[in-house]
């Protein structure tokens, strides 16, 4: 089957079906044999992906090869139907005992989630609170931070995406790019250790992808892991430390970007790509 | 010079005002004659008909029963408007929530409630004493397993009259709460489904629980949706405590005023009396609905976009 990103999990060998198997020692994400089915659709057949700490790595593919419904199974807003999935050594939404799997509660699932962050394709800002309301919802209703803190923490992020000024702005009063930049503030107030980018660009009219561009090329500079579906192969070759062809629920081709993207070795690769660039 | 053959338009040119003459309307100058006149005939019969006998129902309108009934008739709008409106979201949420018993409990509830007239209801739990003369307060069934386990006595701890607790305005507040509740489940149901999914997954990303999401996530922006119909319904409510005269609840607003009328044969006076004092409440209602409504519609829109014309700008 496909390759995984071996290019740097040397010691390891793919955690085997044994009995509560723990995430390898960099690996933040491990993702095995992963599948998904929507009723009789069978969506994800099978992916095995490891990303590193500090990884930034680009899913590309065609639509509807299973890339957003791989990321909603990272965070469990989807189920898996086979497979396992650890982040950060944690089994998601599972608890393995003695051989047997039992489902974590909401607030287990909750817990595991918070510290994931998650950015749209349609940015889901929340509409009725403010965009420093939006970055201070969750650390204080989650994490109990104290408000004025999560306030002061929101200033910083806002400052880091560019938005300083924008504190008390409704989000419709805002651009496509800046309600992105926004969503990124709100995901990264929670102080997640992964973030989890769904074609963040793509509703965005083109004189506004730039800038949020930007904005996750600077944290990935600051040593975020990210996993980024997205059609910016500028992006991904600038940016990414790996790349992911997906296509009909498979993992066709991973590696570096610069290899995948000038020298793809398979026949469905070159076809995407050859549309693509 | 400006004629259709002409080469250049000559801008400016035909920039006076428009001073054509209107079209007239005949018949709408008739129609507002019959009704003038028919108005007329209208209030002539107000003052000249004795059954009016307005004298009567000014002195009786405001007084200490009838206007005590108002206040009840206010009380039971607000209180059954309340309790409605929770039981709404507690059979909205139960409704929405997947889990099949509480989807079940929840639609035989709405079915029953919306199915049977608030008269009958009203009417029905004016009498369910009947059902329970008292009311215990205990282990359920203890009459069949007691003797069972071989143990004397009831697991019953106390026990109240149920005329006590059912007096007729409980039972009356009780049906309306109830009726409301199945109401207001419909409607929050709408307003809660109204919400973009996406504002469930963002939250539910960001590790927020399913109770905080409701919360602070769906339930608010479901309130755009909710609040008009909700202004409805409260109107509905002030009119519909009229039934509690049937339950019956002697001191409220409706039954006072029918028991005047009755009690010194001035029927007609009396009714004429209801129709002003609902008339009157509905009215301040509509007016506090309107300036309600008016606030929603451009929430946290328009109000947003003033503030950015007058600030970040
Ligand atoms: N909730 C769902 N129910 C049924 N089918 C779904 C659901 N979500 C996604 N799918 C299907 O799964 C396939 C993959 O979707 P998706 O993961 O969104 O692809 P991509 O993000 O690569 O475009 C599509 O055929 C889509 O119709
Ligand atoms: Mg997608």
């Amino acid at each position: 089957m496909a390759e995984k990103t071996r290019d740097h999990g040397e010691q390891e060998a793919a955690p085997e079906t044994a009995e509560g198997a723990a995430a390898p020692g960099d690996a933040l994400v491990v993702a095995e044999n992963v599948h998904k089915s929507f009723g009789r659709l069978e969506v994800l057949k099978g992916i095995d992906l490891q990303v590193r700490r500090g990884e930034v790595m680009c899913i590309v593919g065609p639509s509807g090869s299973g890339k957003s419904t791989f990321l909603r199974c990272v965070n469990h807003l989807e189920k898996l139907t086979a497979g396992r999935l650890w982040v950060n050594g944690e089994l998601m939404g599972y608890r393995q005992k003695r051989g047997r799997l039992y489902e974590l509660r909401d607030s287990e699932i909750a817990a595991q989630r918070s510290d994931i962050g998650m950015v749209f394709q349609r940015f889901n800002l929340f509409p009725h609170l403010t965009v420093l309301g939006n970055i201070v919802e969750a650390p204080v209703q989650v994490k109990r931070v104290p408000r004025a803190r999560a306030t002061e923490r929101a200033m910083e992020l806002l400052e880091r995406v560019g938005l300083p000024d924008k504190a008390n702005a409704y989000p419709e009063q805002l651009s496509g790019g800046q309600q992105q930049r926004v969503a990124i503030a709100r995901a990264l107030a929670m102080e997640p250790s992964l973030m989890l980018f769904d074609e963040p660009t793509s509703a965005l009219d083109p004189e506004l992808v730039g800038e949020v561009l930007d904005v996750m090329q600077d944290l990935a500079g600051g040593g975020m892991t990210m996993v980024v579906v997205t059609h910016e192969m500028g992006f991904a070759r600038e940016v990414g430390d790996s790349l992911v062809f997906m296509d009909d629920g498979v993992v066709v081709e991973s590696g570096s970007p610069a290899e995948v993207l000038s020298n793809p070795r398979h026949e469905r690769t070159q076809a995407f790509l050859s549309k693509v660039l | 010079m400006s004629g259709p053959g002409s080469k250049e338009p000559t801008p400016g040119r035909s920039a006076a005002p428009i001073t054509a003459v209107p079209v007239r309307y005949p018949e709408r100058w008739v129609a507002a004659g019959i009704i003038l006149v028919l108005a007329a005939m209208f209030v002539h019969m107000l003052f000249t008909n004795p059954a009016f006998n307005w004298p009567f129902m000014l002195d009786n309108m405001f007084s200490e029963p009838v206007v005590r009934g108002v206040w009840v008739t206010l009380s039971a709008t607000v209180l059954s408007m309340v309790i409605g409106v929770v039981l709404g979201i507690v059979l909205a949420v139960m409704r929405l929530s997947g889990n099949p018993v509480l989807v079940t409990v929840s639609w035989t509830y709405t079915w029953f409630f919306r199915g049977v007239p608030r008269l009958v209801l009203a009417v029905l739990f004016g009498n369910l004493a009947i059902l329970y003369s008292t009311i215990h307060i205990g282990l359920p069934f203890d009459n069949y397993w007691m003797p069972w386990l071989g143990l004397e006595g009831d697991a019953r701890f106390f026990e109240i009259d149920a005329r006590t607790l059912l007096t007729g305005y409980t039972a009356g507040l009780l049906a309306l709460s109830l009726s409301e509740g199945a109401y207001m489940a419909e409607i929050i149901r709408a307003g809660l489904q109204s919400v973009d999914k996406g504002q469930t997954e963002a939250s539910q990303a960001l590790g927020m629980s399913k109770s905080k999401i409701m919360r602070r996530i769906t339930l608010p922006q479901a309130m755009r949706v909710v609040i008009p119909p909700t202004g409805n319904e409260t109107i509905a409510m002030l009119k519909d405590t009229a039934l509690l005269a049937y339950v019956p609840v002697t001191i409220e607003l409706f039954y006072q005023l029918q028991a005047i009328g009755t009690r010194s044969y001035q029927i007609f006076p009396m009714l004429v009396a209801a129709c002003l004092w609902y008339l009157a409440i509905t009215s301040v209602l509509m007016t506090g609905q309107y300036f309600i409504e008016r606030r929603f519609n451009r929430s946290g829109r328009g109000t947003a976009r003033e503030r950015i014309v007058g600030g970040a700008h």
